[in-house]
């Protein structure tokens, strides 16, 4: 049977090159970064050099870039780290409504702690307003943070206003780009951010590695304490295999992300479209032109998404979706309540994320599977009457 | 979270789908913003559940659940059809994640709902 993973957003096959990269760093080069040795000091040079080319890429510093266990950590260290070392400053913290969990939480988990916390609302297309947090802002606000695209729906979001904003009130812009690194230009000083968010699984790299970008000059306080690693920023000896993949992956992304992204665009909008002129009662969620290139998200109205993504599962398909049934919860996806989607046509979305290795032959089989299986739900479904 | 081989074959070949002309009792449960909606139909000849079909808006067990207790129903008196519980159900089926119980209970309820349909309409009371 065919197989497409349409899932990118969730996770990203490790490049074949990557894994390459990082095998030495297994058994030859295994030294502890920390050593003074050769042995050590090998690891060492190659933790500076794929730092170098995570900062390059997103226009840094190599000090400005501290290594943590992945993108959720990142985020964790970020909004935990500003907001105890600015307490004294203020206790107010400005996000989204539509921030991935790994933000959220943080958050929440801050506002039992004592901090206050305005989760600014977005429009139907998933967009914020930049006004929106220029009027939610206090004396006491210390902390902005707000993701650069939203992982289930794909809106790219007007970080670099908000930036113009804070900068002279001198406000932490932290952003949650986990998902636009590789996909579509990040740089720190175009979008005048302080904190950034990066993850190695999303950008074909290894699980268990990602970065927090920290402008110079920001008061931050460490998450992990212990040794003095990444400059006392990040405790724990440095995961050497992972690091190096994380640099390789961006070193691939580097050359391979303007072509890609026309590439996905095109096939993206071809899935769009074919499923547009095959099935009806079909709605797109998210930005219709302020979107990722590899993110489609769809309503499939009167049937529910965990039945449709088994039904393509079956098929050798694999996305997703944001159904109660599929959250673990029994509460449809938040971004699209934040979007004032209706909860009926939210437990029928589905998100499909494209990546490298699709073709256009990996479309067309999707295209020929989708409808038969919409209709055979729907067949099924008592709110459907023809 | 995995289903059992029972509840993907049940989803993918689901029994008894579809709606009864002219049904003794209609059961209808759920609501389309917590993910689950069924319909149960129905026919009763003698005090024997003869026939009964169903339409389903939900996930994988939603579907599966709403197809096993149509088919364990179905043969039975009404007395031993309200017996039916949704552990039944679930057990019927090689078992349940645990998130999906209330898939189960969902099914119960249906059946329980169109029974009670067909009480009412016989001038009865459970």
């Amino acid at each position: 049977m065919r197989k497409v993973y349409l899932d990118h957003n969730a996770t990203t096959p490790t490049h074949p090159e990557v894994v390459k990269a990082m095998l030495p760093y297994y058994e030859e080069v295994f030294g502890n970064a920390s050593s003074i040795h050769q042995f050590g000091q090998q690891a060492r040079k190659a933790i500076d050099k794929a730092r170098e080319k995570v900062a390059d890429f997103i226009g840094a510093k190599p000090e400005e870039i501290v290594f943590t266990s992945g993108g959720t950590e990142a985020d964790n260290f970020a909004i935990k780290g500003v907001a105890y070392a600015n307490e004294k400053k203020g206790n107010h913290i400005i996000t989204s409504s539509i921030e991935h969990h790994a933000v959220l939480n943080p958050c929440k988990y801050l506002e039992k702690q004592g901090f206050q916390v305005t989760y600014i609302p977005v429009d139907r297309y998933g967009l914020f307003n930049p006004d929106e947090v220029k009027k939610a802002v206090t004396k006491e606000t210390i902390l902005i943070t707000i993701m650069h695209a939203n992982n289930e729906v794909g809106t790219i979001e007007p970080i670099a206003e908000i930036g113009k904003i804070v900068k002279e009130k001198g406000i932490c812009l932290h952003t949650d780009a986990v998902q636009t690194v590789e996909k579509i230009p990040v740089n720190v000083d175009k979008l005048n951010v302080d904190l950034l968010s990066l993850s190695g699984h999303k950008i074909y790299g290894p699980k268990g590695i990602g970065a927090l970008y920290i402008r110079k000059g920001t008061r931050i306080q460490p998450l992990i304490q212990g040794g003095h690693h990444e400059k006392n920023r990040r405790a724990g000896t440095e995961n050497v295999p992972a690091i190096v993949g994380l640099g390789k992956a961006i070193e691939i992304a580097k050359e391979t992300m303007e072509g890609e992204s026309i590439r996905l665009t095109n096939l993206r909008n071809k899935l769009c479209s074919g499923i547009g002129e095959k099935i009806d009662h079909v709605h797109l969620n998210g930005h219709p032109g302020k979107r990722l290139p590899n993110t489609l998200n769809m309503s499939f109205e009167f049937i529910e998404g965990e039945s449709i993504i088994l039904s393509l599962d079956m098929k050798g398909i694999a996305v997703s979706s944001g159904s109660a049934c599929t959250s673990g919860s029994l509460e449809p996806s938040h971004v699209l309540k934040a979007m004032g989607v209706d909860p009926a046509i939210a437990q029928g979305s589905i998100r499909f994320s494209l990546g490298k290795d699709n073709t256009e032959e990996d479309i067309n089989y999707v295209l020929e599977v989708l409808p038969e299986i919409i209709a055979r739900l729907r067949a099924m479904s008592p709110l459907y009457r023809k | 979270m995995q289903y059992s081989e029972k509840v993907m074959e049940h989803f993918l070949n689901p029994r008894n789908v579809g709606e009864i002309e002219n049904p003794d009792g209609i059961g209808h449960v759920g609501n389309p913003v917590c993910g689950d909606i069924l319909e149960l139909y129905i026919k009763v000849k003698d005090n024997i559940i003869i026939d009964a079909k169903f339409k389903t808006f939900g996930c994988g067990a939603a579907i599966a659940t709403s197809s096993m207790v149509t088919e364990l129903v179905k043969g039975k008196g009404i007395e031993e059809a309200l017996k039916i519980s949704n552990k039944a159900v679930a057990e019927a089926l090689g078992g349940l994640p645990p998130i999906k119980m209330h898939c189960s209970v969902l099914a119960e309820d249906a059946l329980k709902s169109a029974i009670d349909d067909y009480l009412k309409k016989q001038g009865k009371n459970r």
